[in-house]
């Protein structure tokens, strides 16, 4: 392994001060046991070549490298690169986390899957594998977002994984990560937890971070072969942060690469009207890991709002707190408004219809283009497709006229 | 140190004494901290020596349903930490002399500063502390702070935990060892998995400090068969359910009903 400033391998599960294992004892076990099948996965070339296989013949890597020809012009500066992982296989980058837990899985001798689901993206990509390796399969969702994203649970659904509502809390992704953790309290014996960020205990944020970072390798790859140089600016959106890691991670010692992580900046800048974690929270503890979190003065978790579901929590992922101190990557916001417009333009320009959240990548990149050279490059994460939110943006664009 | 070995907690089992005890758990604020402190001075009366006081949470993990619900709702109602350091300064300046151990997730000791949050729970009244989400890796650290506020800092054990980590945990526990008696959340039982009694067995004979059971404890007849091996059998969704059952009733009802179902417990350590 290099070893690198900003600490690919985090000392002990700690990123910085960030990560640990804050979880029950019951759980501890478990996280031992997935540590050492993970590592020694990593070394096991029988492991990663059969991960190589299902990366090309289920998902569909490697995902393209595309020149948004169109957007570019339209916004006159820097060229616009897209990295299509909306492209994959069910439509975003999750697949490429849940095929490498699934091999865990198997490889534990586990027989069972839970995961927990925003967007619903991660629960496809978790029932997917499920079917592909003849794995039971749960996954706690929101009863909020069983309802804005339909199209997601009939495919779960139909792939013969069991959907479980949750109601308690805000009804949405937080919430239904503390369901499947308390699952796993009770199953952690065949069941293994395919957490569906970089988020979570040791040594979740690093092996999801592992198994996303095809995207940033890639990426690099891709950009080195069609122009002959990396890019000047990487832009992702940031959730718990998976696609983002996975596409900086591999890109963060190339210190002439900025890059911008892009969270939800809602209906406003209130506590509560937006799910902007990196830039509105502080240093707290939630899901298992030391991170920024949006809390209460007393320690309890905020509310939050994105009009995007998969953006629609209130932590984020420990690494992505390091970098934010240690200043290598800089977050910024984008509210619910400016990504529909994000969408409506790159579905306009380009015949693309990127999901909610990657959109708010797009729009960064948008309000980035103008103010850099023509010469200048800007690769974006387009962590997923639209499809599932064709819905919810109908009804949004009714009501604002358009 | 010598202030953890002289509290409330460890004056329990204190000169080797071989007490068995019954550990009711209750909801701080739930239905009211009035309540609150009216229960723990019922439990006192009937002869509880030590009560767990559930701070609540909004994201809680190893909580089931009927704990997370009066956690949900005691919050909705705008319940402060403060508020409950308060009450608990009120039921000692009151003379309560019940030990107290305050459970209580880290995200809310973290977010206070965990010296400041362990002074002021010490300065309130509590005795100790069940941080369940934080394993032994993480409480090493915190231990020695607990203890150098004079707090007992309790560690939990649970069936899934390999029997060397048993031991280095239970060399860590400070007042009580926790053992989980259940895999997985909170939550009544009818009966306990016949390997909580070999398990404990086999803890007891790893250490000396006091081993509590808990999870899933229900009934006077499973207080007795775990207190046969065990020295204290831990009770919490069973009371918090009678405290729901009786919420809406005036606060002498609630503590008459609640107080009933606990005198019934304490037959099974008589
Ligand atoms: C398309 C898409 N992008 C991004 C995210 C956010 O997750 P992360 O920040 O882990 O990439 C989601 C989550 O559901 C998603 O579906």
């Amino acid at each position: 392994m290099t070893t690198s400033k900003f600490s690919h391998m985090p000392v002990g599960g700690y990123f910085g001060p960030y990560g640990g294992q804050f979880v029950p004892e019951t759980l501890m076990a478990a996280l031992h046991q997935l540590e050492t099948q993970y590592r020694s996965a990593l070394a096991d070339e029988a492991f990663t070549r059969e991960l190589d296989r299902c990366y090309r013949e289920i998902a569909g890597r490697p995902s393209e490298l595309y020149f948004a020809k169109r957007l570019t012009e339209h916004c006159g500066g820097a060229q616009i690169f897209l990295k299509r992982e909306d492209m994959n296989h069910t439509g975003a980058h999750k697949i490429n986390n849940t095929l490498g837990q699934a091999l865990l899985t198997l490889r534990m001798g586990k027989k069972r899957v839970i995961a927990e689901t925003g967007a619903g993206q991660h629960g496809v990509a978790t029932a997917t594998v499920a079917a592909v390796f003849g794995l039971k399969c749960d996954v706690y969702m929101g009863s909020e977002d069983i309802r804005r994203q339909a199209l997601n649970v009939f495919r779960m659904k139909l792939m013969g994984a069991n959907v479980v509502p949750v109601t308690s809390g805000q009804c949405t992704l937080k919430d239904a990560l503390n369901e499947a953790m308390r699952d796993w309290m009770g199953s952690v014996e065949h069941t293994h937890y395919i957490i569906g960020s970089v988020a979570g205990p040791a040594p979740f944020p690093e092996m999801v971070r592992e198994f996303q970072s095809c995207i940033g390798r890639e990426s690099r790859r891709q950009m080195l072969e069609t122009v002959g140089r990396l890019p000047d600016v990487l832009v992702a959106c940031v959730g718990g942060g998976s696609n983002a890691a996975g596409m900086f991670a591999p890109m963060i010692d190339d210190a002439q690469v900025a890059m911008v992580g892009v969270e939800a900046g809602g209906r406003g800048t209130k506590l509560g009207d937006h799910a902007a974690t990196l830039t509105a929270g502080s240093p707290g503890v939630l899901h298992g890991a030391k991170s920024y979190v949006l809390q209460d003065p007393d320690g309890q978790t905020a509310l939050v709002h994105s009009v995007s579901a998969g953006l629609d929590y209130p932590g984020v992922g420990p690494e992505h707190s390091y970098w934010k101190d240690t200043g290598r990557v800089h977050y910024t916001t984008c509210t619910d408004n400016a990504a529909i417009d994000a969408l409506v333009l790159l579905s306009r320009t380009e015949g693309i219809i990127p999901a909610l959240e990657s959109s708010h990548a797009v729009s960064e990149a948008l309000r980035l283009a103008p103010t850099l050279g023509k010469d200048k490059i800007i690769l974006v994460c387009l962590s997923g497709r639209g499809d599932k939110d064709a819905n919810e943006v109908a009804e949004i664009l009714k009501r604002r006229g358009e | 140190m010598s202030d953890v070995a002289n509290n409330r907690i460890s004056g329990i089992w204190s000169g080797g004494a071989k007490a068995k005890i019954l550990a009711p758990f209750l909801t701080a604020g739930y239905p009211s901290l009035d309540a609150t402190v009216a229960l723990l001075r019922d439990f006192e009366r009937r002869g509880v020596r030590l009560c767990e006081i559930g701070i609540p949470f909004s994201d809680p993990i190893a909580d089931g349903p009927v704990i997370q619900a009066s956690f949900t709702e005691t919050l909705e109602k705008g319940l402060k930490l403060s508020q409950v350091f308060a009450a608990i300064r009120q039921y000692r300046e009151q003379g309560g002399q019940l030990a107290l151990a305050c459970m209580i997730s880290y995200s809310i000791v973290f977010r206070h500063g965990v010296k400041q949050f362990l002074a002021d729970a010490k300065s309130a009244g509590f005795d100790g502390m069940i941080v369940p989400d934080l394993p032994l890796e993480e409480a090493k650290t915190f231990e020695p702070l607990a203890s150098s506020a004079g707090l007992a800092n309790i560690m939990l054990i649970a069936p899934t935990t390999p029997a060397e980590r048993r031991v280095e945990i239970a060399r860590h526990s400070r007042g009580f060892i926790y053992y989980m008696s259940i895999a997985g959340i909170t939550g009544e039982r009818d009966r306990l998995p016949e390997a909580t009694i070999s398990a404990v067995q086999e803890l007891k004979r790893e250490t000396a400090t006091p081993v509590c059971v808990g999870f899933g404890i229900s009934n006077a007849a499973t207080v007795a068969s775990i207190c046969q091996v065990a020295d204290g059998a831990i009770v919490g969704s069973a009371i918090v359910r009678r405290i729901t059952e009786a919420k809406a009733k005036p606060l002498a009802e609630i503590v008459g009903h609640v107080g009933a179902f606990v005198g019934e417990l304490l037959k099974g350590v008589e």
